[in-house]
């Protein structure tokens, strides 16, 4: 177990300039952010934002809604790029490299970075085909390997056993749970080293909700993992560590438990105990 | 079971060929974006080529005959000269005939899809007003010319002439010769094959209103017509108007329908009852017979004009529909 | 209720029955003339069908014959339409719903395209008739190819700008993230998932043209006999019908009902299969 001391300058009511984790760790943090703004269209949606991620872990982000928490997430993998007007300024080091520099092959990045969406969003294509569209685009397999690697996929993501009769069956016939399980063992199958999970319950029922959270559970052991989630509840139940963040300002960072159950932030404090949302 | 997530795997890519990759991939990224894009663009120049080759086309007819051209009625391929004021009084008559029968009776039917016929009928009468847009014109040519033009010969046209025929100033629309084909005959046929498109604009807008807005009217006591006159057609009132004109682009363009029932006459009359001629019917009959340049070039700026008019026309419909679209915050 | 506000109800009352009623007699009117026009096409054309219209070529005339090489022309020029007009216009709709959604040129292409789309067919016909009969001298079936594929390429844009802007964000997302290029990801996940509707599309497209005279007039023109040379005059069902019916003879006037009655036939196929098309893909999806 892992403890971040997070020494605090004093926070006044409004909102002011973040904290910076001080982190004693056993590893080096897996992702670094360090002053990191971003700009829509000339609106700044992240202010200097500095943050470690654990490796191994899962790191929740939470935050009322327009914080910033999805568009702090979406750096991580530079899913905005495709969109033209956005703008991140700072540093983003993965493992040592700053993946904001335009020099970071994209493909690489998303290689070593999978996302998990807020609706599951299958390819219309067979359940095989779907985890094995990823592998393809970076190696070329013979049959017996690929289909070792999507059954690996499948397992790592708990689908097996209710997707391998199905294999070749159209992925959008299966349940939503199933179909977001199938977007992580999408994910899962390029053996990213990092998974981010922008609100993945958010659109499912209780009960797919409570497996996806397992999954997460299993899955930081071999993934370092952020999650972005509106439910402080599930922050709660599956994080190590826990951002809060409030109109584009990480406001407070530190471990999960002490977040929830002592917060140093009146802010923050505030909102754990609902008198914003 | 292991799963390293280390992606130093046999058979997975070092970093520098995921460069070398990431720069294939760009490569192709932009010859894909440079193909869609001059397809793109074709579109346009299809458009800005069609418009110049019309003009080019009809530029010896155009400067010979100036102005002119517009207010002649001559039309005598054999002295070579050629004016084409009767071809556009036949294409403007016949599309205002079909648009005064069209408008109120798609207004009709878009009220009884959308707030009268129950809710089994609604589908299957929509798919079959539908059908009518379907139809090729030269069917509706064909029908149009070995049964309806019969029935108009036979049994309307003399009613006409002795009732409305009669009447002061107006008689002289209703007057003629029963030969069935003529303006009155060419506007009814094209209102029927203009109902289609302007009721399904018409209905498709009505629906966009919000079901609220309709029930707090009806809350007040609202009957459905008050509900309709009063809170649907004002609501909607840009994109009716953009329907409208969208049919009577059609309506101005409709060739072979109004070939077969037109009668094809370079006279000019003011009975309604008598051959005429449009724009288009004028360029299908005999642009293979034109057998001079300048009765060619004659045909040409008929086109070139006929163009210009739908052009000014589609535009007025197209932007009268996004009104209501950025009104619904589409 | 007073006796004056029961007057004016009563008054609005019957205001509403004389409008709905019309409404359902306009409704009538309008189903009458399908009818009335279904009707004679098929009655007239079933009367007018035999086997010579499939072995026999268009007559001299006066004589009896059939519509073979018309069928043949008119196969040939739509399947050349088809296979110039569906790929630009994917691609160019796959400008407009991916490199240019929201911006002033893509709005441009957009309202040419529509304009394109409802203009009259022969103004396109008399377009190609400078650009390619006048260049080369004489009619062809290239040059009725070419004016059909005009009409159909506004159809099959407009569809594919449509159906690509249908699919969601973060499918796009989803797959770019997995690190795809830009370009395979349109043309292996969001054409896989447009599919069906720009199908249909040019499904639609397909059965405009079938019905298309004017542009042919002056482009490929009409052949009497059999010909299979792209490169000179073809003929074409909706010409052939055109040419027979302002006839007077009465072999021909019968032909001109079976050509159309086969035209409308392979009309209302087309449309029903595009419908059952995307019945297909809305049963599936849900």
């Amino acid at each position: 177990m892992t403890n971040i001391q997070t020494p605090l300058h004093s926070v006044p009511m409004t909102v002011a300039p973040v904290s910076v984790p001080e982190t004693v760790v056993a590893s080096a943090p897996k992702i670094i952010a360090r002053n990191l703004n971003f700009y829509y269209n000339g609106y700044q949606a992240l202010k200097n934002i500095n943050l470690d991620i654990a490796e191994r872990k899962v790191t929740a982000i939470i935050g009322p809604s327009g914080c910033g928490k999805s568009t702090l997430l979406r750096v991580f993998n530079r899913i905005y790029s495709i969109y033209p007007k956005l703008e991140a300024k700072g540093e983003v080091m993965l493992d040592g490299e700053n993946i904001l520099d335009p020099s970071f092959a994209l493909n690489r990045l998303r290689s070593k970075v999978g996302m998990v969406f807020q609706k599951p969003v299958p390819f219309p294509m067979s359940i095989y085909d779907n985890i094995a569209y990823g592998i393809k685009h970076y190696e070329k397999l013979p049959r017996a390997e690929m289909d070792n690697r999507v059954e690996q996929a499948l397992r790592q993501a708990a689908l097996w056993d209710e997707a391998k009769d199905k294999l070749k069956q159209n992925a959008l016939g299966l349940s939503g749970g199933q179909q977001q399980r199938l977007c992580i063992a999408r994910a899962i199958a390029l053996k990213p080293e990092v998974i981010l999970f922008d609100e993945p319950t958010s659109a499912l029922d209780p009960i797919a909700t409570s497996k996806i959270e397992q999954l997460v559970e299993e899955l930081k052991s071999q993934f370092t993992i952020v999650i972005v989630t509106h439910n402080m509840q599930q922050a709660s139940r599956v994080s190590d560590h826990t951002a809060f963040m409030y109109l584009g300002d990480l406001v407070e960072f530190g471990d999960t438990t002490m977040i929830f159950e002592n917060p140093k932030q009146k802010m923050t404090e505030d909102y754990i105990t609902g008198r914003y949302g | 079971m292991s799963s390293d997530s280390l992606v130093s795997s046999s058979t997975a890519p070092t970093a520098s060929a995921q460069n070398a990759r990431a720069g294939r991939d760009a490569r192709t990224d932009t010859i894909f974006r440079t193909v869609v894009t001059i397809a793109g663009w074709f579109v346009l120049i299809t458009l800005l080529g069609a418009a110049f080759s019309m003009l080019w086309g009809g530029r010896e007819a155009f400067s010979t005959f100036g102005w002119q051209f517009l207010t002649s009625t001559e039309w005598d391929p054999v002295n070579h000269k050629f004016g084409a004021f009767v071809p556009i009084y036949g294409t403007l008559v016949t599309a205002l005939i079909a648009m005064l029968i069209a408008v109120p009776v798609s207004f009709g039917i878009a009220i009884f899809l959308t707030e009268v016929a129950p809710n089994w009928m609604r589908g299957p009468v929509a798919a079959a007003i539908e059908l009518l847009a379907g139809i090729p014109s030269i069917i509706y040519g064909m029908w149009g010319l070995f049964v309806f033009v019969p029935f108009m010969a036979e049994h309307v046209i003399p009613w006409l002439n002795a009732n409305l025929g009669q009447w002061p100033v107006i008689g002289a629309l209703f007057r003629g010769p029963p030969l069935g084909m003529g303006m009155l005959t060419a506007g009814i046929v094209l209102a029927i094959m203009v109902i289609p498109f302007v009721s399904s604009v018409m209905r498709d807008v009505f629906l966009t209103v919000p079901v609220r807005l309709k029930e707090s009217a009806y809350a007040l006591g609202g009957t459905t017509w008050e509900v309709v006159w009063d809170i649907v057609l004002p609501f909607t009132r840009s994109a009716v108007i953009g329907g409208v004109f969208l049919g009577l682009g059609r309506a101005l363009g409709e060739t072979m329908a109004v070939t077969f029932v037109l009668g094809n006459s370079h006279l000019l009359s003011a009975s309604l009852l008598q051959p005429g001629n449009s724009i288009a019917a004028t360029i299908a009959n005999e642009f293979t017979e034109a057998d001079s340049d300048i009765y060619l070039s004659s045909l040409i700026a008929l086109g070139f004009l006929l163009f210009v008019v739908t052009f000014i026309v589609l535009a007025i419909a197209k932007l009268m529909l996004k009104r209501l679209a950025m009104r619904e915050g589409n | 209720m007073s006796a004056l506000s029961e007057k004016l109800y009563a008054r609005r009352r019957f205001k509403n029955a004389v409008a709905l009623s019309l409404s359902f007699a306009a409704t009538v009117f309008g189903l009458f003339w399908l009818v009335w026009i279904l009707w004679t096409a098929f009655s007239n054309g079933v009367a007018a069908l035999k086997p010579s219209l499939f072995t026999q070529m268009t007559p001299p005339p006066g004589s009896d014959g059939g519509l073979l090489n018309a069928f043949f022309g008119s196969l040939m020029m739509s399947l050349l339409a088809v296979v110039i007009g569906t790929p630009i216009g994917i691609a160019a709709g796959t400008y407009l719903a991916e490199y240019a959604r929201k911006s002033a040129i893509g709005e441009t292409i957009r309202f040419v395209n529509d304009i394109l789309l409802s203009a009259p067919s022969i103004v396109l016909g008399l377009f190609v008739y400078t650009l390619v009969v006048r260049q080369m001298g004489h009619f062809s079936g290239l040059a009725g190819g070419i004016a059909l594929a005009l009409i159909i390429l506004p159809v099959v844009v407009r569809t594919t700008d449509e159906m690509l802007q249908l699919v969601p964000s973060q499918m796009r997302e989803a797959a770019l993230s997995l690190g795809v290029p830009q370009w395979k990801v349109t043309v292996q996940v969001l054409y896989r998932s447009a599919m069906s509707g720009i199908l249909t599309g040019v499904l639609l497209g397909l059965a405009r043209i079938s019905g298309e005279t004017a542009p042919l007039l002056f482009t490929a023109l009409n052949n009497q006999y059999w010909s299979s040379d792209m490169l000179q005059p073809m003929a074409s069902v909706p010409v052939v019908i055109f040419q027979y019916a302002m006839s007077p003879y009465d072999s021909w006037h019968s032909l001109a009902w079976a050509g159309a009655f086969m035209v409308t036939v392979f009309v209302l196929l087309l449309s029903l299969v595009s419908r059952a098309i995307i019945l297909r893909k809305k049963v599936h999806n849900d």
